[in-house]
């Protein structure tokens, strides 16, 4: 077996092999965790035993609210999430493509970025009450002012030789910008979209433990008060897990929709 | 007799220097390009060579003076000059065949198109093709092909548009040899078929002397132009790779290479090395024997 293929610097290692090791990865894990917990050196209100786990997360989908739980995270997540991105791709473009639109915006959303998003929630709940929209509100500020830092980059990254060349083909700026500049950036962009929806799933978490009466972060909010780690470690691995998913969704979108990026 | 070809471009008292330099880039540049000309602009590396391209161009912005294309001052960059540039210009997200007939997506392209029109542009596309060696590869993405073909493709891309002038700027320079090789074959087939009108800059004299009918040597700080060499060589069509090693040829590129290292200061390193070669040579033998014979 080519073992040093393997271990070289940035080698190679087939798909199936790939899986294979993720997939020991997570058994170790998992593996780990259930001998720590029952070999009784840890009390189980510190580490419940991940049968314990699984049963709770049976009890939480046998009572029905599981799946309702699952789906008004999901639905805040994506709430503020895509708000986000409608707003912040455009203007990202803007940014990216203008001098002076950067200079105008750019030291602006520099500035916003590292503002604690966290320390907004008395405020938001004074704008806009405690409804979904206060939710939304704070994964949009989670999101938003990252999201648009990072996709004026992703519009900067264009090599100038392709906006040229459309200019000496006759492009106007209109069209260098939507059949060139955006063309070009757009994988990049896809890529930048994935990384903050995991931020997304952050700041969700940060919503609903502040206020909510629905939701996975509202549960293990709940949780805590009786004292159920297990419920707690279902929350966190159920949000890990759709985090997963969500992620390997944007993998599979980058794959199908940019073809050209994954030939050889 | 043939009349005399009209006068393409005309760069009259063109002189550029950037924000932050004291020194222009280029000074005081007068040069007229005929008609189905080829010219080759060469020089050390810093001469403005390339910078006098994409003033051409109207990728940049003249400080002094102007450039001309049929009498009408350049004011910016436009489909009747094309660019070829060196490398990574082509839409990696568009195949070979969309590459050549980006172009066509433009309204400056399909503003007034009758159908016939559309149909010859088809038609032309495909010719480019066939012409380039590329009608095998139309469906694959650029960074499946090799740094040759990708130039190909740049250069049926740039001819597509019908540009008066194609401009190109070292456009083989990260080409190996032996690519190189072919594309200046291709490109003098190409300029007897299209009888297109073609400035090109490299840094390659041989390239230089056997494509272009005159190089224009560029002098480095400020940039201006050192001389000109008309070429006298058969005509494009009757050129061969044997030519690069006849006598004929060989002295004119060595009267373009002499100006270029008259004019870089390369000869000022040249006679230091040896120099120092001499001094090291005496160092080796401390009995002062004059050196015979190779051990």
């Amino acid at each position: 077996m080519a073992a040093d293929r393997l271990w070289s610097i940035r080698g190679t290692l087939g798909g199936v092999r790939y899986l294979a090791i993720a997939g020991v990865g997570f058994a170790s894990f998992l593996g780990g965790w259930w001998l720590l917990a029952g070999s009784g050196l840890v009390d189980a209100v510190f580490l419940p035993e991940p049968v314990a786990v699984a049963r709770r997360l049976l009890g939480w989908y046998a009572d029905g609210s599981l799946f309702a739980d699952i789906k008004i995270s999901i639905g805040r997540v994506l709430g503020g999430f895509v708000l986000a991105v409608l707003m912040a791709v455009p203007l990202g473009i803007y940014i990216g493509s203008f001098r002076p639109v950067q200079a105008f915006f750019e030291p602006l959303m520099e500035f916003a970025r590292y503002l604690p998003a966290v320390a907004f929630v008395p405020l938001v709940l004074l704008w806009v009450g405690i409804g979904e929209g206060a939710k939304i509100t704070l994964i949009w500020i989670g999101t938003f002012f990252q999201m648009v830092l990072m996709v004026s980059d992703n519009i900067r990254q264009v090599p100038m030789a392709q906006i040229e060349a459309a200019q000496t083909l006759g492009a106007n700026r209109g069209e260098v910008v939507s059949l060139v500049v955006f063309k070009s950036a757009l994988p990049g962009i896809v890529d930048t979209l994935r990384v903050t929806l995991g931020w997304a799933w952050t700041y969700l978490v940060v919503a609903e433990l502040v206020a909510a009466n629905s939701g996975i972060g509202y549960a293990i909010l709940r949780a805590q008060r009786f004292l159920q780690t297990d419920k707690i470690f279902v929350g966190i691995l159920l949000i890990g897990l759709l985090g997963l998913l969500m992620d390997q969704g944007f993998r599979l979108v980058h794959r199908r929709a940019f073809p050209w990026l994954h030939l050889r | 007799m043939n009349p005399v070809p009209a006068t393409c471009i005309r760069i009259e008292r063109l002189g550029k220097t950037f924000r932050g330099q004291s020194t222009p880039a280029l000074q005081a540049i007068d040069l007229a390009v005929a008609e189905g000309e080829f010219v080759a602009l060469v020089g050390a590396s810093g001469c403005g060579k390339s910078t006098l391209l994409r003033l051409i161009a109207g990728l940049e912005a003249p400080s002094e003076g102007q450039v001309c294309l049929d009498g009408r001052p350049v004011q910016g960059p436009g489909c009747d000059r094309a660019v070829v540039f060196q490398d990574y210009s082509l839409y990696p997200w568009l195949n070979v065949l969309e590459n050549v007939r980006f172009c066509r997506s433009l309204r400056a392209h399909t503003r007034d198109a009758s159908e016939s029109e559309v149909n010859s542009a088809v038609e032309r596309a495909y010719a480019l093709l066939e012409l380039m060696g590329l009608d095998e590869v139309r469906t694959r993405y650029p960074n499946q092909l090799s740094g040759g073909m990708r130039q190909r493709v740049a250069i049926a891309r740039a001819l597509m548009a019908q540009p008066r002038v194609l401009l190109m700027d070292e456009p083989f320079g990260a080409l190996d040899a032996q690519t190189r090789e072919v594309m200046h074959e291709l490109i003098l087939r190409l300029f007897e078929i299209e009888r297109s009108t073609i400035v090109f800059v490299t840094h390659d004299v041989e390239e230089a002397v056997y494509l272009a009918d005159r190089v224009v040597v560029l002098a480095p700080q400020p940039g201006r132009i050192d001389s000109i060499h008309p070429v006298a060589l058969p005509p494009p069509g009757a050129r061969h790779p044997d030519l690069k090693l006849a006598p004929e040829f060989l002295r004119q590129k060595k009267t373009v290479l002499d100006r270029i290292r008259a004019t870089s200061g390369v000869q000022r390193d040249l006679d230091k090395l040896s120099r120092l070669a001499e001094l090291s040579r005496r160092d080796r033998r401390p009995d002062a024997k004059p050196a015979t014979g190779i051990h």
